[in-house]
């Protein structure tokens, strides 16, 4: 028992036998689940009640962010390696597993600002031969109404609509609930590199002191199993037709 | 323990203004918590005084509307969020840890950021009076009163800033709370063992930790919509403002049970000890309260029955409505039964918590009344709903912390206030309570709306408006002799002994005031109301009372927590931050600035040792 509270750095047994910042962590956790629950909440409160486009179904690229949900759920197995070696006082495998952990992580992160990027960028294109042949989007719609004006060219009209937190619900809600992902994420890789920096240094990071780590490690699974609710219900959901 | 050298040295402040801010003593920051909430009480109160002064007669123009408006907004939000809550929090910060036999909290460090991010939320809310106008949306905000073209000033961005910063303290408190009361109790002290009181804040902490982080998600939304342009609660873009109050509310109702649940703990260690009997049915008392706060999360658009929800949300929300009265109703017949046939000692503690029963369910049984939504819908937002909240919030949470007060003022002072004194400010207290609440009933059914900053004589609702106001002055005349008797007590009072109303809970079985380690040796308890027990164990056998209870002054060997300057710190840059985040004369530079020294901070508290080995290493034995 004893050796169990020293090896969480305490100095004092707890009623429990449980250490008090494990204790705090998953505590902070359950506070974080009412957090997005309620930016999730808002999202599909507000879904298909845009009144503008453009519509998930025009910007989602569901193949990239499957890439980039891949990458953050390999970040978690990573961070499991990592632990584990650490405990095993594999400092070297730790260090490797570690910065593999946050370079997934900033993987994860840039594609997001890639997808941000394009979303706000985005840019319809109709053709003309298509009005009233192929099924369009309320965007693509809004862009054909220029087809017969000057602004057609070689049968085509295009036009950068562009989804930024302002242009309408869809972007308001969806950039703020993915935007606080990203900063979930962020909080967490800046928390792995310091880690990492600190490991470096002599008994701070160590096989009996693994609760920094194990703390890190709860925090960065927890994020990754919110990314899994937000991929599905926000993009999966969001290009089935029918959700 | 390796540590990194930083080149700040570990504060060592025996006493003055650097001990009280670096101290993470949980006594010492109980009662900065409870000084300062009282100062924001009294704050509150005044704006309260002069809404009844401007409403005491027809037509009067001592307050402009607009400033009517600011007026009731900020009493709402002070009374709420920096008085009650944080007077609570003090009883949590002393009483707490001496209940479940601990030397501190869980997280003693993180416990004085607490109270300095508090204090950090209240500046910011308070200045705003003086930066152009405070917030006057009311104190739940609704959309789209607080969007940015009905409402341009700052004040609605200092308010919402600043509950986001009290957010931070409260949910901070909270976890430490919860790890506190799980993980420190003395041995034997199980779950249904605890006093009442530490039931309660257990029960209020976990409340905290599940509601605020949806009215910061709320808070968000309407910062985003006013510093950016977003579209949440912008109906030209199809936003909704009924959202605002669904988060609203999905946060304001268990926001109420956790202003409620700390003053019936409260008033669960009163009754008991002034009428020399246990608790009548304990585990149906902890039941309830785990019922309410558990049902608290049902019944949150009772408040909302007017917007036009549809009638199965209404029925469902009626009827979730009237069974958390039940919970509530056992909890009033556990008090009762408890003072039946004891021996009843009215002392001034044991008034203000009798009070509390009477005054609160007179106010539960108005809020029956609201549960019916045809009935509802004439009381709402009437001075019927105000007289509610304030027989409730005022009758209920306010007069169990006074019991409280008066009642762990010798614990915490080591003198007694002044007995024949406190007993005059209860009934003064009292007879104006009523005065300044009750016609507000009557007010509110002759139809008088709430938040109106002026009336036509021919309404015919002068009487009661000249009533009331009467009622608020004699109240605020209670309070001066409460003041005075604290003041006075806290300086000049009797001596009052470790144990002066025969307790029944630990905190009672210490010296008073507690030693800087509460207790020389961690109790074992083995009963409920462990040291009454004890005592009558021990008169039994004839051994002295007080054996291991800290009785002896003589030195410990006991290594304590050292005071920190970090928490201090942490809390700055989060104001200095809140600052430069205030639209829209929004300072990103400001901002950054208090992000950047609340970032270098965190990572000095991280990298602080709880206890530093190289200090009191004489001490390392223990």
């Amino acid at each position: 028992m004893a050796q169990h509270a020293i090896a969480h750095g305490e100095h004092e047994p707890t009623t429990t036998g449980l250490n008090h910042r494990k204790m705090l962590m998953w505590a902070f956790l359950g506070s974080d689940c009412m957090f997005f629950g309620s930016l999730i909440a808002t999202y599909l409160v507000y879904k298909n009640r845009s009144m503008a486009g453009p519509l998930p179904e025009d910007v989602f690229s569901i193949p990239v962010t499957t890439v980039s949900t891949f990458v953050l759920l390999m970040s978690s197995m990573s961070m499991v390696l990592a632990y584990a070696a650490l405990t095993r006082n594999n400092m070297t495998t730790f260090r490797i597993w570690l910065a593999s952990t946050a370079i997934m992580g900033m993987t994860f992160i840039a594609f997001q600002v890639y997808e941000f990027r394009t979303f706000a960028n985005y840019e319809v294109v109709v053709k003309c031969s298509d009005v009233g042949v192929a099924e369009l989007t309320p965007v693509q719609q809004q862009v054909a109404e220029k087809c017969g004006t000057p602004d057609e060219h070689d049968g085509k009209v295009e036009e950068v609509v562009g989804l930024t937190p302002r242009t309408n619900l869809f972007g308001t809600t969806f950039f703020t609930l993915t935007g606080f992902h990203g900063a979930h994420v962020t909080l967490g890789i800046v928390w792995l590199l310091s880690l990492l920096f600190l490991s470096f240094k002599k008994g701070q990071v160590t096989p009996e002191r693994n609760l920094d780590v194990d703390l890190a490690a709860l925090y960065w699974h927890f994020v990754d199993v919110v990314w899994i609710v937000i991929f599905t219900v926000v993009y999966l959901f969001g290009v089935f037709p029918g959700y | 323990m390796t540590t990194i050298a930083f080149p700040i040295p570990r504060p060592t402040h025996p006493s003055g203004v650097w001990n009280w801010i670096t101290t993470i003593d949980h006594k010492k920051i109980g009662v900065l918590y409870g000084v300062t909430a009282f100062l924001l009480f009294l704050s509150g109160g005044l704006e309260a005084l002069l809404m009844r002064i401007q409403l005491a007669g027809p037509n009067q123009n001592i307050v402009s509307a607009e400033v009517f408006n600011q007026l009731f907004t900020m009493h709402g939000t002070t009374m709420i969020f920096l008085a009650i809550m944080p007077l609570s929090a003090a009883f949590f910060n002393f009483v707490v840890p001496l209940q479940i036999g601990a030397r501190d909290v869980a997280f003693p460090r993180l416990n004085a950021f607490s109270y300095w991010t508090f204090l950090a939320g209240a500046i910011i809310l308070k200045i705003s009076w003086f930066t152009g106008g405070a917030t006057n949306a009311g104190w739940f905000g609704y959309a789209p009163l607080t969007s940015v073209q009905q409402n341009p000033g700052t004040g609605i961005d200092y308010w919402i800033i600043s509950l986001q910063v009290l957010g931070i303290a409260s949910l901070a408190a909270s976890f430490n709370f919860i790890v506190t009361i799980i993980n420190m109790r003395a041995p034997g002290m199980s779950f249904m063992r605890l006093p009442l009181f530490t039931w309660m804040t257990f029960i209020t902490a976990i409340l905290v930790v599940l509601a605020f982080p949806v009215i910061t998600v709320a808070l968000i939304e309407l910062y985003f919509d006013r510093a950016f342009g977003m579209n949440f609660f912008n109906v030209a873009k199809g936003g909704d403002p009924v959202l605002w109050q669904h988060l609203f509310w999905v946060f304001g109702h268990p926001e109420v049970y956790i202003l409620i649940l700390p003053a019936m703990g409260i008033v669960s260690d009163i009754i008991p000890t002034f009428s020399k009997k246990p608790l009548f049915g304990y585990p149906a008392i902890v039941l309830a309260g785990a019922i309410i706060a558990f049902m608290g999360w049902m019944v949150w658009s009772h408040h909302m029955f007017t917007v036009g929800l549809g009638p199965i949300p209404i029925t469902v929300f009626t009827i979730t409505t009237m069974a958390i009265a039940v919970p509530t109703g056992v909890k009033v017949f556990n008090w009762m039964g408890t003072m039946w046939g004891g021996a009843m000692d009215f002392k001034t503690p044991m008034l203000f918590a009798v009070g509390f029963v009477a005054m609160f369910t007179i106010g539960g049984i108005s809020g029956v009344m609201h549960s019916m939504a045809s009935s509802d819908a004439q009381q709402q937002d009437t001075y019927f709903i105000v007289a509610h909240i304030h027989y409730v919030l005022f009758g209920g949470a306010i007069f169990a912390i006074f019991a409280g007060i008066y009642y762990w003022f010798p614990k915490i002072t080591g003198r007694m206030y002044n007995e024949r004194l406190g007993q005059i400010t209860f009934w003064v207290i009292f007879i104006a309570f009523n005065l300044a609440f009750f016609p507000m009933h009557f007010l509110g059914l002759d139809g008088m709306p709430r938040r109106i900053y002026t009336y036509d004589a021919s309404m015919g609702w002068n009487l009661w408006n000249g009533v009331s106001t009467l009622g608020v002055v004699m109240l605020a005349v209670g309070i001066l002799m409460f003041m005075h008797n604290i003041a006075r007590s806290w300086r000049k009072g009797d001596v009052a002994g470790a144990d002066p109303w025969d307790g029944r809970t630990l905190e009672w079985s210490i010296p008073s005031p507690p030693p800087e380690y509460n207790f020389a040796e961690i109790p074992e308890v083995h009963d409920r109301d462990d040291w009454w027990a004890r005592k009558r164990r021990e008169v039994r056998r004839e051994v002295p009372v007080g054996g291991g209870s800290g009785e002896d002054e003589t030195e410990h060997d006991i290594h304590m927590p050292q005071p920190s300057y970090w928490p201090f710190v942490v809390s700055c840059g989060i104001l200095i931050g809140a600052f430069g985040l205030v639209y829209p004369v929004a300072n990103y530079a400001i901002a950054a600035i208090g992000v950047f020294i609340g970032t270098v901070a965190v990572y000095a508290w991280s990298f602080e040792p709880v206890n530093d080995p190289e200090e009191g290493g004489d001490h390392a034995a223990h």
